[in-house]
């Protein structure tokens, strides 16, 4: 994978915030409101393929699905090429004809009633306005690509492995020719041998078709084994942002540390766990200033009055993360 | 076994599956095929009345009248007015048959359309929706007929408006929420993706997914139906004479029921007949239908694993062995198919130690370590051979008050999903209790306190306030480790943890994962830890032993075998694995996918796929070689030697 590429933003979020829940009641009272996404500002580059982390909750699957317009932002922009994705101009189609997304559940994510031909023509008779002849090209052409016999082609998605389902859900998402795909743990409910296959063809696929990928994963292996550039979210926003090897060799946030430490790898013989008796914080309620500070080891005073904003390092203008104390600096 | 049609890299020839066709189904069903007889005769009289040689209905004879049934020239007697009640029983449940299927068609047309878009769009439309749907069944269902018949005027068209009115919200609610859920599901997103719009996607995509509940819902309201559209014409307000249907026929009789009994109770029993078999009928579709139970809710499995060994082996324990298991075979019988899933596994377990088993989905890791316990539901599940000794006592051949007694106590289970195993209605505090009084006669307050330093020994922080705490209320991580404390509630000696930590993140992997190897330590239990993750096999196995298609390839030390590897599905496996740290590593995918347990090929299992494969190990059976001191391969050309060389 190359370094980081240098060159135009494709996607610029700015200030990108999505509260579920919130309002009053009837007679007036706050109902509860959930922070799904908070104050988020990111931008992908063209031909990059940029990873987020987070564990389950911490908002990436949300900041996903504003990505490619399934849902609304309740604050902040984000544009697409310079367009506003949820401006005038831009309605649904002429988004996803531009920005697709791959789902992490491969089989739930296909119409159990329909064969893959229907599948896989939807984006080429809604999108793309294709005739008879122009689409049975394009399907052959999409499961060559996603490495498929084209005998499936007239087959229910029951009758797929998790793997090739995974695969047909690609090759939907590249039919109408995105620049950008979102791929929201594309391998996570997958067999490890399958789980490779897959990630082969995606790097394949990227370099053929001149793609940029914005990479979703629990899996910090996998995010490392394919990101040019990493996002590392906690509790909403992004606490740390940066090549893959500053982030993975070099973290600063103290979270990130111990997400690195907690992961498993074949050799390590012992994980450093964090003490059982911390307590994640609580979307409903949320700490003022930094929303790890309840477990972190390098808390001080202001963790807990302020939000520690995004800075960049010192001598890595590219890798920036929010601490008051960040490690690296000591 | 989803995947039971197996698909190769390419299609082979479908296998016809073993499982029986819909229509096999529903004629497994008696009563189900008895409806569907009276039904289909029925019907085809009805449909025939014009070309049966029946006489005129409708024509009055005052000299026959309220001739008994077997009279000459009328097979059923006659009525009050001498007209023949067999004729005017066929014409009757004619009109009757076509009123109520009329009916249920348009009441399914219009509820299913209000209940679609109602789940499809949420909101202030489901709300707005709804909330009419409810008002409608404010109402008891025959006021609203009869005000709706007021209105209208009698007639059997308007009592046919009136069912169908009255039937909407039945269908309504039922169809709301199967769309409700439908519509949260990620194929709808995609459809979205694909740029269709509400409307298509209500048709194309949702609609035929909610098809099958709307048959459902049909087949169940015909008979209702039909027994509506008789009650309005007994009251006078449907059929008007001289027509006949079944309603008026019972009506007409009512006055006479004393004197000429036959003219009420024969269309009576007709009623009850068609009403019957159609919701004899309608219950067998259903159950055909609903998928539900087509997965095989109705089939109860026992309590325990059918053991059904060929021959009981002779047994020599091994050595200082807590938990020994020797060549157990389990087995699923599914129509015509046998599964082996498990083929023939030895493993043993020391006091304190951790065997991990590392596996692919299907290789048979989950169901060798139920088989243990008797945990595999039979049917379709059975015990084909082999034995598991515990501490030298053979598991398979004792009673079940004795697996009782082991299952949570000597044995205990951690399962993938701490939500599904708590139960969500009591308290983790109760249920605790409740695993400690099922093994120990102790008092309540006994139990409750052990429960309470149970929680101490897992480490949850401040243990009396949550064991007052639901399981919806804890953390994942904080439940998981309920579920261990549970486990260990009787000082189990073997605990079988079936991927504990793949459904937690990764911060609260490391801590399960590290309580489980403080508690192996100092309570000097065997743990049988089963995953697919090598990562975390390293963190805390002494020794594992990989498993392909029912069978170990390869045992041995964790360390060497992550280092070298001798089987070349090891190998390969490990090969596939991103490692944190190394993003440069090639990622060496393996071609082709595992063979299907109901049809193993000759010889090596992983022949097919393996690069190293010759004409040997196609054929015969593959031993297991030891290699070192504890340390075994099933492969005729294994690698090992290889790396040091």
């Amino acid at each position: 994978m190359p370094e980081a590429v240098a060159g135009e933003a494709l996607v610029e979020i700015d200030g990108a915030e999505r509260i579920f829940g919130g309002g009053r009641n009837i007679l007036g009272r706050r109902k509860p409101a959930v922070h799904a996404v908070q104050d988020v500002s990111i931008e992908v580059m063209k031909g990059e393929t940029l990873g987020i982390v987070g564990e389950s909750g911490c908002g990436k699957s949300t900041l996903a699905r504003l990505l490619v317009g399934l849902d609304a932002p309740t604050g902040g922009t984000i544009r697409f090429g310079g367009e506003d994705v949820f401006g005038e101009k831009m309605d649904h189609r002429r988004l996803a004809r531009r920005v697709q997304y791959v789902f992490q559940d491969p089989v739930s994510s296909l119409n159990p009633r329909k064969t893959i031909r229907t599948i896989l023509e939807a984006p080429l008779v809604h999108l793309l306005g294709k005739n008879r002849r122009e689409r049975a090209e394009r399907l052959s052409e999409l499961m060559d690509a996603v490495n498929l016999a084209p005998e499936f082609l007239d087959r229910y998605p029951h009758e797929f492995s998790g793997g090739q389902a995974q695969r047909i859900g690609i090759a939907r998402a590249l039919a109408a020719d995105p620049e950008l795909i979102v791929l929201d743990e594309p391998v996570s409910a997958l067999d490890v041998s399958v789980q490779a296959q897959v990630l082969n063809i995606l790097d394949g696929l990227k370099s053929r078709f001149g793609l940029t990928y914005v990479f979703i994963s629990h899996d910090l292996s996998v995010v490392e084994s394919v990101s040019d550039r990493v996002a590392v979210m906690y509790f909403g926003r992004i606490v740390e942002i940066g090549p893959g090897r500053g982030v993975f060799r070099a973290p600063r946030h103290p979270y990130t540390r111990l997400l690195l430490k907690s992961a498993p790898a074949p050799g390590r013989k012992s994980l450093i766990p964090e003490d059982a008796d911390t307590e994640l914080p609580d979307p409903y309620d949320p700490p003022p200033g930094c929303a790890f500070h309840a477990r972190c080891p390098r808390g001080t005073e202001i963790c807990m009055k302020e939000v520690p904003p995004l800075d960049p390092a010192p001598g890595a203008p590219a890798h920036l993360s929010a601490c008051y104390h960040p490690h690296g600096e000591d | 076994m989803a995947e039971a049609a197996a698909v190769g890299a390419r299609p082979q020839k479908k296998r016809r599956s073993g499982r029986p066709s819909a229509w096999g189904l529903l004629f497994n069903n008696t009563l189900a095929t008895a409806g569907l007889l009276v039904f289909g005769l029925v019907v085809i009289v009805a449909l025939a009345a014009p070309v049966l040689p029946l006489p005129d209905p409708d024509a009055t004879a005052p000299a026959d009248r309220l001739l008994r049934p077997l009279a000459e020239g009328h097979l059923l007697g006659t009525d009050a007015l001498g007209r023949d009640i067999l004729s005017r029983l066929v014409w009757g449940t004619r009109v009757s048959l076509a009123v109520g299927i009329s009916a249920t068609l348009i009441a399914a047309f219009f509820g299913s359309l209000i209940g679609l878009v109602a789940g499809y769009a949420g909101g202030r439309a489901d709300t707005l929706l709804m909330r009419g749907i409810d008002m409608v069944m404010a109402f008891p269902y025959i006021l609203l007929a009869l005000a709706i018949v007021a209105v209208l005027g009698p007639g059997l068209l308007n009592a046919l408006y009136a069912i169908a009115v009255v039937n909407i919200p039945f269908f309504a609610r039922n169809i709301r929420g199967i769309a409700l859920g439908l519509s949260r599901r990620e194929f709808v997103d995609a459809a979205r993706l694909s740029g269709k719009s509400n409307v298509q996607i209500l048709l194309v995509e949702v609609l035929p997914n909610v098809l099958p509940v709307i048959i459902i819902t049909m087949s169940t309201t015909i008979g209702w139906m039909i027994l509506e559209t008789a009650g309005l014409s007994f009251l006078g307000l449907g059929a008007q004479p001289p027509q006949a249907d079944l309603g008026s026929m019972l009506g007409e009789g009512r006055k006479i029921l004393f004197t000429a009994p036959h003219v009420s109770v024969i269309p009576g029993l007709m009623i009850f007949a068609l009403v019957m078999s159609i919701n004899l009928l309608g219950d067998g579709v259903r159950d055909v239908l609903d998928p539900r139970l087509k997965s095989g809710a109705l089939t109860r499995p026992v309590a325990r694993t059918a053991v059904m060994r060929d021959a009981v082996p002779d047994i020599v324990p091994q050595e200082g062995a807590l938990l020994d298991v020797q060549g157990l075979r389990t087995e699923f019988r599914l129509g015509g198919d046998v599964y082996r899933a498990v083929g023939g596994i030895d493993l043993h377990i020391r006091e304190g130690e951790c065997l991990g088993i590392v596996g692919e989905s299907g290789s048979g890791k989950s169901v060798s370590a139920m088989s243990i316990m008797g945990l595999v539901p039979t049917p379709p599940g059975r015990i084909a051979g082999g034995a598991a000794l515990l501490d030298g006592e053979d598991l398979f051949a004792a009673s079940d008050e004795r697996i009782r007694q082991l299952r949570g106590g000597a044995v205990s289970y951690v399962f993938q999903d701490p939500l599904s195993t708590l139960h969500p209605l009591f308290t983790v505090g109760r249920q605790l209790v409740e695993a400690i009084q099922a093994h120990e006669p102790v008092a309540r307050r006994k139990a409750e306190e052990k429960a309470r330093s149970l929680l101490d020994l897992v480490r949850i922080p401040n243990p009396a306030e949550r064991l007052k705490s639901y399981p919806h209320e804890l953390s994942g991580g904080m439940r998981q480790r309920v579920c261990i404390a549970m486990a260990l509630a009787n000082d189990a000696r073997i605990l079988i943890a079936d991927e504990p930590t793949t459904a937690l993140d990764v911060t609260v992997q490391a801590q399960v994962l590290s309580l489980l190897g403080k508690l192996r330590k100092e309570r000097r239990a065997g743990i049988l830890f089963i995953t697919h993750d090598f990562g975390v096999v390293s963190a805390i196995c002494d020794r594992i032993a990989v498993m392909y298609a029912g069978r170990f390839v390869e045992t041995g030390g964790t360390e060497e075998i992550l280092s070298s590897p001798a089987h070349p599905y090891t190998a390969k496996l490990i090969d596939c694995v991103p490692v944190l740290g190394e993003p440069e590593r090639r990622l060496d995918a393996i071609e082709g996918r595992p063979p299907m347990v109901n049809a193993l090929p000759e010889g090596c299992a992983f022949a097919p796929r393996c690069p190293r494969a010759e004409d040997d190990c196609r054929k015969g059976a593959i031993p297991m070689v030891e290699l070192a001191e504890g340390r075994s391969v099933r492969c005729l050309h294994p690698l090992w030697g290889e790396a040091d060389a």
